[in-house]
């Protein structure tokens, strides 16, 4: 499904980004354009240095861009009308991270560090728990909703991660090298869990990686050099993964 | 979701150890304020003990405590015959040493007209000196028992201790003791024998020692106090105070010196104590930058970071203030001099933590509105 037929949830346009000035001045992304549509999982590749990591601070709204546009959601940012504050809310809203490590504050626990999400949306504590285990057990992690992020294996506390990314019912999902602490096994069971995720809730994800492993779980994927977009390939013909016990 | 209570409650052992230290602190600056007001109770205890409306002492000296004061016993007579003057009793003051259980022994000896003006009150065991010599009615604080013998002046002379008060101190802390007016004028003005006949050798006649330091008076309640202090001092030898100009004296100028260094000590430690506790937020904020930039990625408002260090800072200065509050009062009995926690003092302390602890908790709040989101996505676990 490459959801062509759909408005894109995503949509990048001529976006370039510099650091510095003059002799220092360094082009971090040069004339990006890209658009990922609700239930494609794309990946964004490259080399150290490319920009993968520019861009996508760039589309979670914590790096203004230097010029170009954004859309999320069919809401342009970046166009001088949006506040500090209107980006927090809409990274709260609209979109869910997972990062390269969980990220999961060690003093709350696995239920907890989900319902985190919906307590700062401003959901009371009841419906924010419940909605916290219902995404633990979609998860099949339900059962260690009460340890501590340090009582957790990676694979764990992995899933805890993307459960919260989750908790928001967020239209867009930016991941950043999610595979990259885990084993093979464990990184496809990952990656499986994303492209149903995409699929079932229809959002747009987002996954900046270097494993050459996954190529098969994306609908499309954005290579980047220095900057610049180098390849924006098709959609890779799927790959039959190795079964692999849970995580 | 509080989350400043369940960082707290995930790091306890750490924040349990923080605190005690913190409480000691505290407890020391709680501890000085109950030294300061002890030191003011004890100084006005000894003017209030008299139950006094007037002080006569002699002309031109502000005593018996501030100066030393020195009048004819006969005074009292003087004193008593002026109009309004319902009673008097003439006292003396001096400090002596003595030895008890092997240990040097300071004592404020205070002596009296059975009867009159200027003896002691609320006794808490034993009873009112009845014996017109050697006997003691003395604070508990000198550690000495109903009935013990003890030795005073330099003839030696035994006093049975007859009576025991509480809270009796002077400024200083040396337990006050009482006596009779005669006892105490033999110990204050009498020549110890080789003395004496020394003075006698070299022809001079022998000093009376019908001396007092001062005479206090209670005024008839349909008289003005001033008037009848107007009227003692016509007499050019004599001076008289009231009870709210002695007092002043005490509070004001006796005391001033030691009131002025410990407030300086407590003002040093407050200083230490917001250096303390701006310097333990910001390290418990250091360590929470990666959660603090999580927080920030996924959409927290910089309210609810700004929350969780105030929050923290504020369990912090009130664990704290209770804790040294706590080990003040229980170390209270055991300490060297009397405390004495005015609960206005009390509680300007614990104000005072509470605007230190908001205080310093903004270095903290600099230091986690400066964390960069991004921060999350460094790639160290």
């Amino acid at each position: 499904m490459t959801g062509t037929d759909k408005k894109p949830v995503v949509k990048v346009e001529h976006l370039s980004k510099h650091f510095g000035e003059g002799s220092a001045r360094v082009e971090a992304l040069r004339d990006i354009n890209m658009e990922v549509f609700p239930g494609q999982v794309v990946g964004l590749m490259g080399p150290s240095g490319s920009g993968k990591t520019t861009l996508l601070h760039c589309i979670a709204c914590i790096l203004e861009p230097s010029s170009g546009r954004i859309t999320l959601d069919n809401e342009v940012v970046y166009d001088q009308r949006w506040l500090k504050a209107d980006l927090r809310r809409l990274r709260l809203d609209k979109i869910g991270f997972i990062f390269q490590y969980p990220n999961l504050l060690p003093f709350l626990d696995g239920s907890d560090n989900v319902a985190i999400v919906l307590h700062l949306a401003g959901v009371a504590s009841g419906p924010a728990r419940s909605r916290a285990i219902e995404l633990l057990d979609y998860l099949e992690v339900g059962h260690r909703k009460h340890a501590l992020p340090k009582q957790l294996s990676g694979g764990e506390a992995q899933r805890v991660a993307i459960a919260r990314a989750l908790a928001n019912r967020p239209r867009i999902i930016l991941a950043d090298e999610p595979t990259a602490p885990l084993d093979s096994a464990r990184a496809r069971i990952v990656m499986d869990l994303l492209k149903r995720i995409a699929v079932e809730q229809q959002a747009a994800i987002i996954v900046v990686t270097h494993d050459e492993m996954i190529l098969d779980h994306f609908d499309h994927i954005y290579r980047l050099r220095d900057g610049r977009l180098e390849l924006d390939s098709p959609p890779v013909p799927p790959v039959k993964a190795a079964p692999v016990e849970s995580a | 979701m509080n989350l400043a209570y369940r960082d707290i409650k995930h790091n306890l052992l750490r924040f349990v150890l923080t605190n005690f230290g913190l409480s000691l602190l505290l407890g020391i600056v709680i501890m000085i304020t109950g030294v300061y007001g002890g030191l003011i109770d004890d100084a006005l205890r000894q003017a209030r003990a008299a139950n006094a409306d007037l002080w006569v002492v002699e002309a031109g000296t502000n005593g018996p405590f501030a100066e030393s004061s020195r009048i004819p016993g006969d005074t009292r007579e003087l004193v008593s015959r002026v109009y309004g003057i319902e009673r008097a009793g003439a006292v003396t003051y001096q400090s002596v040493q003595t030895v008890l259980n092997d240990k040097p022994l300071r004592l404020f000896l205070i002596g009296f007209e059975p009867g009159r003006p200027g003896g002691p009150h609320r006794l808490v065991a034993g009873r009112d000196i009845l014996r017109g010599h050697y006997e003691m009615i003395v604070d508990r604080s000198a550690g000495m028992a109903l009935g013990q013998d003890v030795p005073l002046g330099t003839h030696g002379r035994k006093f049975t201790v007859v009576g025991l008060m509480r809270n009796e101190v002077t400024s200083s802390g040396d337990p006050v003791a009482y006596i009779t007016l005669r006892d105490a004028q033999a110990l204050q003005f009498e020549l110890a024998p080789p003395a004496a006949r020394r003075e006698q050798a070299r022809g001079a006649g022998l000093e009376t020692s019908n001396q007092i330091n001062a005479v206090i008076a209670k005024v008839s309640p349909f008289v003005k106090v001033d008037e009848v202090a107007a009227a003692l001092t016509r007499w050019k030898h004599l001076s008289a105070l009231t009870q709210e100009q002695q007092e002043t004296l005490l509070s004001k100028f006796v005391i001033e010196r030691a009131r002025k260094q410990q407030g300086l000590i407590m003002v040093l430690l407050v200083i230490v104590s917001a250096v303390i506790i701006a310097l333990i937020i910001y390290t418990l904020t250091m360590d929470k930058v990666r959660s603090i930039a999580t927080l920030k990625f996924i959409g927290a408002p910089d309210r609810t970071i700004i929350g969780m260090i105030v929050q923290q800072a504020l369990s912090m200065g009130i664990f704290g203030y209770l804790t040294g509050l706590a080990l003040v009062l229980v170390f209270k009995p055991y300490f060297p001099r009397r405390l004495v926690l005015d609960p206005d003092n009390v509680a300007i302390v614990f104000v005072i933590t509470i605007v230190v602890c908001l205080a310093a908790s903004t270095l903290g709040i600099r230091l986690a509105l400066k964390v960069d989101p991004a921060e999350a996505l460094a790639s160290s676990g």
